[in-house]
């Protein structure tokens, strides 16, 4: 396995980038450390597959260098940079049996039978497949197949990194969370160095130990799934993660605090310099988001019951406001009032959030 | 009504009236029947046995193009070639409605569905979030009385989804039209709200109003389609005014509006009714070895062993418990749901 460095990479598919929306992928310069759970996540056309096929090795970028273990790869082809790739559709060898489609990689790197039969064993019991060894791969169902294409990467001990693309894309519903639980123990039980690529958040964040969010060619923010959500970056990282995202209110700085049309409202970073012409918006999450005997006055517009919590709309003139309540909390029926938690309430400034 | 294809069962002996207003749902796993259910009603299959009522008129036997019906897929389906504009008022076309007339109608439509800017781009321009709204936008405009959206949203990316599930109901408020939507999100269902069929293998297991079946779940079936992640599902006895999940887990039986009497059960207790965390009285605590940990900012997702049975517990805040880890959880007992050997809800 190896610690992946990503140094100074921009990538663009025009022959001459000559404007920032020329560039698939802006400035990124990242470290992955050897044996992490990773995800990229960002919605379609974010850059994500550009940046996931300049590490494979299917695209060369314009500019920077991929390293592992600090060995300049970037000129090196895919078939001799060690890399495992499952895909969105499974790819397998329906002709075989699950055993031979494990022992595949195995057999080709000329190993004695000996040694592939009690990998081949090992990895068929981490991942359930041991009863269907015998089996033909073609009957297996899509969670099956996608499990014999992840097992074919992890029965070789020379693989870098192993690269998930969407690989629960095709995988029944009911069967997702069964397989993403899987996926997350099995890379602790091996320790492999694994890159997830979605666009799911619940995906990625149950996956991974750290998440990049991309939006437009850039890397937003690099956090544990904690720190995303409780100090987003970026109003993106607070809208694109959470369901629903984080509140963006337009408000003005004052002081200590933010005024919302007209109101005070603590927050957690109050600036430290002025922020003329900028953009400014309050952030601040649904969970943290409370009816109170004082604070905002707002209309409830609409209460959805999701189960565990209801969702409510509130608004305040032209002002959304989302919150969530639990289950047998109560929601005033009349001069509803809503406060926000000052430790979870952040002032941005043109998106980013004030340092 | 039963579905039979080449001997297989694919709607068992059902039968469902849907209401009038607001959005019925069809929820299930794939291979439940929703499709099939759909097509039935929509006259594109002839059910084996059994009748398709709507309105009032028995249509069994009447063919599609005879019923004012708006179907909407998974896949994206709109003509390559055509505008959006085009899409749009392809229904309105077919039924030669005038010019003038179209032309307001699918204006009228794109508006509400946010594809003004769009009406003179081709499909392949748009997002996948504009494609299914425009197919949306095709299924409103012809004033259909029975809509059937297959799964809408399941091919969406996340935000999307989550953008128009929020629209939905607002789009459908005001039309004089039955709607069915089949999803296999519990979520979803419930957020959607109005009324909800449950399916498996086949078979409606209940129907009654969204919040209702899922808090009061008629029948074990129900509640396993009603709850993701898994609900937890255990076998219980009651004796000596004790409920007996295992040698060290009981609560007292009573504490229900009618007691348990002595006997065996099914318990059914929903993952977030299983907290890592103890909150106050009335919690019957269980030990359990953590197999995996899911944690996503938001909440926890915590797997657990407990005797022979895997459980789940899904909780606010982090909770970071190691695998192999021997942790204890509280479970609500309140909110803990008994069926019987027929697994009908006690």
């Amino acid at each position: 396995m190896a610690r992946i460095t990503l140094e100074k990479l921009r990538h663009s598919y025009h022959p001459r980038p000559a404007q920032p929306a020329d560039w698939a992928l802006k400035q990124l310069d990242l470290e992955w450390s050897d044996g992490g759970a990773y995800a990229l996540l960002g919605p379609s056309g974010c850059g994500k597959t550009t940046l996931l096929n300049i590490i494979s090795g299917l695209v060369r970028p314009t500019e920077g260098r991929v390293l592992f273990d600090g060995v300049d790869l970037t000129e090196t082809p895919t078939d001799r940079r060690h890399i495992a790739q499952v895909f969105q559709f499974p790819v397998v060898y329906d002709t075989m049996t699950v055993h031979d489609n494990l022992a595949f990689p195995l057999r080709n790197r000329g190993l004695p039978e000996a040694d592939i039969e009690a990998r081949v064993r090992e990895i068929a019991r981490m991942l359930d497949l041991e009863p269907m060894l015998g089996k033909r791969a073609a009957g297996l169902t899509a969670d099956g197949k996608q499990k014999i294409s992840l097992g074919r990467g992890l029965v070789r001990s020379d693989v870098n990194v192993i690269m998930l693309d969407e690989p629960l894309t095709v995988i029944d519903p009911h069967l997702k969370s069964q397989l993403r639980s899987k996926l997350r123990e099995l890379h602790q039980r091996t320790t492999r160095t694994m890159i997830f690529v979605t666009h799911d958040q619940i995906e990625a964040l149950t996956f991974a130990d750290k998440v990049v969010v991309m939006q437009e060619g850039t890397v937003v923010q690099i956090g544990s799934p904690v720190e995303l959500f409780e100090r987003p970056n970026h109003t993106f990282v607070g809208h694109f993660i959470g369901s629903p995202g984080m509140n963006v209110l337009p408000c003005e700085p004052s002081g200590d605090a933010a005024l919302l049309a007209g109101h005070r409202v603590r927050v957690d970073n109050p600036p430290s310099g002025p922020l003329d012409g900028k953009r400014v918006e309050l952030g601040v999450r649904p969970e943290f988001v409370h009816f109170g005997g004082e604070g905002v006055p707002v209309d409830i517009v609409k209460v959805s019951d999701a189960g565990r919590h209801r969702i409510v709309d509130a608004r305040h003139g032209e002002l959304r406001i989302k919150l969530l309540v639990d289950d047998g909390s109560p929601i005033p029926s009349e001069a509803a009032r809503v406060t926000f938690d000052p430790a979870h309430t952040r002032l941005y400034a043109d998106g980013w959030l004030v340092e | 009504m039963v579905k039979r294809v080449e001997g297989e069962i694919h709607i068992d002996e059902t039968s469902v009236v849907f209401a009038e207003e607001g959005f019925n749902i069809l929820l299930g796993t794939t291979l439940a029947g929703k499709t099939t259910l759909m097509q039935l009603m929509a006259g594109l299959e002839r059910p084996t046995s059994g009748e398709v009522w709507f309105g009032g008129k028995n249509v069994t036997g009447v063919a599609v193009q005879k019923r004012n019906t708006a179907m909407v897929y998974q896949q994206f389906i709109n003509y390559p070639n055509f505008s959006v504009f085009e899409n749009i008022a392809s229904p309105l076309r077919v039924a030669r409605t005038r010019d003038a007339e179209v032309k307001e109608r699918v204006h009228r439509v794109a508006e509400l569905l946010r594809l003004t800017p769009m009406l003179n781009r081709r499909p392949s321009e748009l997002s996948g979030g504009q494609q299914q709204r425009t197919a949306l936008a095709r299924a409103l405009v012809k004033d259909a009385d029975l809509v059937l959206l297959d799964e809408p949203l399941a091919n969406l990316d996340f935000k999307l989804r989550e953008e128009l599930r929020d629209e939905l109901p607002a789009l459908f408020a005001h039309r004089k039209c039955t709607v069915v939507l089949a999803t296999s999100e519990p979520t979803e269902a419930l957020l959607l709200g109005g009324h909800t069929a449950a399916l498996h293998e086949g078979r409606v297991t209940q129907f009654g109003p969204t919040a209702e079946i899922y808090r009061r779940p008629a029948n074990l079936l129900t509640a396993r389609v009603f709850s993701n992640p898994p609900i937890n599902v255990a076998p219980v006895v009651v004796e000596e005014g004790n409920v007996v999940l295992s040698e060290s887990v009981k609560w007292p039986a009573h504490g229900r509006k009618q007691p348990l009497p002595g006997g065996s059960y099914t318990v059914g207790i929903r993952p977030h009714h299983v907290s890592p965390i103890a909150n106050g009285a009335g919690a019957a605590e269980i030990e359990g070895r953590v197999q995996i940990t899911e944690i996503s900012g938001s909440e926890s997702v915590i797997h657990f062993e407990h005797g022979e049975l895997s459980w789940v517990s899904q909780s606010h805040g982090v909770h970071a418990l190691q695998v192999g880890e021997k942790a204890r959880f509280y479970i609500d007992v309140a909110r803990c749901m008994y069926f019987d050997g027929d697994g009908v809800l006690i």
